[in-house]
């Protein structure tokens, strides 16, 4: 073994609060019970991922999960994630308007661009869309140089503002991969909230170069994406884990105040026949229970300040 | 390099002195919560990256503040309610970051071992010196913020050098004479206590910790759902709890906050620990007490017992 410098036992941050200065240490069980609208417990933020996944993709830094992983032309994964946004979206909408949900849409700018369709068929349903980045293999990542960053921001955010005719307030990065400076550059372009750290089960205040922006807990364990195809756990166990996660987060909320569950789900995974009824047995389970509260994000977000 | 670690013996799973419990108990189980700090920005070790991503790894770091910010409190109430004294493998450093923790595991007179400074500061290339120094840092910051003599040690993220287990004992010498670093979790041969050959000939055990049952190999090595993890801590104990009656066993399982306590993921938890304390000839203990208990008891006859079996 070759020999470390001292400096590595070194700890410069070693001091109480966290290693860095973008948000406070606060245990959740510590903090002022949160009341959601009409006394409900549970607020149920259905997060819809519409996603261009590029044939050309060039795989920088990394190759984004769900993207090509076969040599060009990878019409395999190409068409599939394609599928989702023919397909398998009018399954999700069919479903969400029979339980009631209320979906945020996350939508990478490149495919509002090239299917004006769908995007106007959720202008008229007048649901929530945030960014989801300009497309999945428009990286944000350390190290990127920080002019081409800001560009990609904002190209993403001008284009999907002028498309949808909504003012986009919410931001997720694809891959919810970031760089050093992602929340400076979301926060100068008009973001006030953003779904990339999973480090807490409520929104808490994130401090940027251009003032403080909030982390919405939009959860990946619980993402279909994860369990079914980082997990490869059927489409009936990732049912199960949800409704077992709907019933801990309810039971929490009863002694220590409003909790949310966040669901991020893909057309592509979700919306496929012999999966969609899987989706369609969560929700009749979760909006079964009469202190659920279907919500957007920023309707969430509003309600929690 | 050596073909062989030289801790132990081969010492066969059958026809060993009994191990009887307190209180005529079969199994010895403990549970051990790793609470960690992971860095957001570590330095780099020419051994191990410490993130997939250069810096900032978001997606690795913030799911294991999640654990510290949601999960402990969740997995606490969960060990109290079944009467269970959780035996921390502690990032030491996490007593300077997050002294509120420490201070809710010390109320309830949890066991503090060393698992290190920091779970992103590896021992891969750290020559004997520094080895010790991280060590004894680590031993110092136990003593200082909980006034425990910390007896036992998973080296940090599970590196290693071939001195980790002699210099823990050194340093627990040092500091505590034999009232400190006399067990190991680093080891998994075996599912009972083996006393270990060390340098410096201190009476010294390795205590199973089992990575088969450890929650994050369950959940992010092999993928397992949820349901599927607690039927294996449940099989684990049934098969371990009845050859206990002949051999006097030893059942661990270590856990992290931000696997176990995850909402989709704790209803499966809870159900093991339910099943496993609802048993009669259980004894529910720490890491500490089962080390010394097997110490005063038991090692001796062990020794004797390895020593007449080597051909």
């Amino acid at each position: 073994m070759s020999k470390l410098d001292n400096k590595y036992l070194h700890y410069p941050h070693r001091s109480y609060g966290m290693d860095h200065n973008r948000y406070e240490w606060s245990m959740l069980s510590t903090r002022p019970k949160v009341s959601w609208p009409e006394g409900k417990l549970l607020a149920l933020w259905v997060n819809v991922g519409l996603q261009f996944f590029p044939l050309n993709q060039r795989g920088v830094p990394f190759k984004v999960p769900g993207g090509m992983t076969k040599p060009y032309p990878d019409l395999r994964h190409y068409s599939l994630r394609d599928y989702g946004n023919r397909v398998g979206i009018y399954r999700f909408l069919k479903a969400f308007d029979q339980y009631g949900i209320k979906p945020t849409f996350a939508v990478s700018t490149r495919l509002a661009e090239r299917t004006p369709y769908l995007i106007d068929k959720i202008k008229e349903r007048g649901d929530e869309i945030i960014c989801h980045g300009y497309h999945m293999d428009a990286l944000h990542y350390g190290g990127q140089d920080k002019v081409e960053e800001a560009e990609l921001v904002e190209k993403a955010l001008d284009g999907l503002r002028k498309m949808t005719g909504q003012d986009v307030k919410g931001w997720i990065s694809p891959a919810k991969n970031e760089s050093a400076n992602t929340p400076d550059l979301l926060a100068a372009n008009g973001i006030t909230y953003f779904c990339d750290w999973v480090n807490d089960d409520m929104p808490y205040v994130f401090q940027t170069q251009h003032g403080p922006i909030t982390a919405m807990p939009l959860s990946t364990e619980l993402e279909d994406y994860f369990i079914i195809l980082n997990n490869l756990h059927s489409a009936e166990s990732w049912a199960e884990q949800i409704c077992d996660a709907c019933d801990f987060l309810l039971q929490e909320a009863k002694t220590q105040g409003g909790r949310i569950l966040s669901l991020n789900i893909h057309p592509w995974v979700l919306g496929q026949p012999h999966r969609i009824g899987q989706l369609e047995k969560v929700l009749d389970y979760i909006c079964s229970k009469r202190e659920v509260w279907p919500a957007y994000a920023g309707e969430i977000l509003a309600a929690f300040k | 390099m050596k073909e062989d670690p030289g801790y132990y013996d081969y010492w066969p799973y059958e026809n060993r002195p009994k191990i009887e419990w307190p209180n005529g108990a079969q199994l010895a189980f403990w549970v051990a919560p790793n609470i960690e700090y992971y860095e957001l920005d570590p330095p780099a070790n020419p051994y191990r990256t410490p993130w997939p991503q250069p810096h900032p790894a978001v997606s690795g770091y913030s799911i294991r503040d999640w654990g510290n910010r949601v999960g402990h409190i969740r997995q606490m109430e969960l060990l109290d309610k079944y009467g269970i004294r959780g035996s921390i493998s502690l990032s030491a450093a996490l007593c300077d970051h997050h002294p509120e923790i420490i201070d809710m595991c010390e109320e309830r007179n949890w066991e503090f071992f060393s698992h290190g400074v920091y779970n992103t500061r590896y021992t891969y290339g750290m020559n004997e010196q520094q080895e010790r120094d991280m060590i004894k840092d680590a031993m110092e910051s136990i003593l200082k913020h909980t006034g425990q003599k910390c007896a036992g040690y998973l080296a940090p993220a599970l590196s290693h050098s071939e001195l980790t287990l002699d210099l823990f004992a050194e340093v627990g010498t040092e500091m505590f004479g034999a009232e400190g670093g006399f067990y190991s979790c680093d080891l998994f041969h075996d599912d009972q206590p083996t006393p270990i050959h060390l340098r410096s000939g201190k009476r010294f055990v390795s205590i199973p910790y089992s990575l088969e049952m450890n929650d994050t190999i369950a959940y992010l090595v092999q993928k397992v759902p949820p349901r599927q993890y607690g039927k294996a801590l449940k099989d684990n104990f049934d098969r371990l709890y009845a050859e206990g009656a002949e051999s006097g066993t030893i059942m661990c399982i270590p856990t992290h906050n931000y696997q176990v306590s995850c909402a989709h993921r704790i209803k499966a938890y809870e159900e093991a620990l339910e099943y496993i304390t609802g048993h009669s000839k259980v004894w529910v203990t720490t890491g500490r007490e089962i080390a010394s208990y097997y110490l005063e008891h038991y090692y001796d006859a062990a020794l004797a017992d390895i020593s007449a079996k080597q051909i």
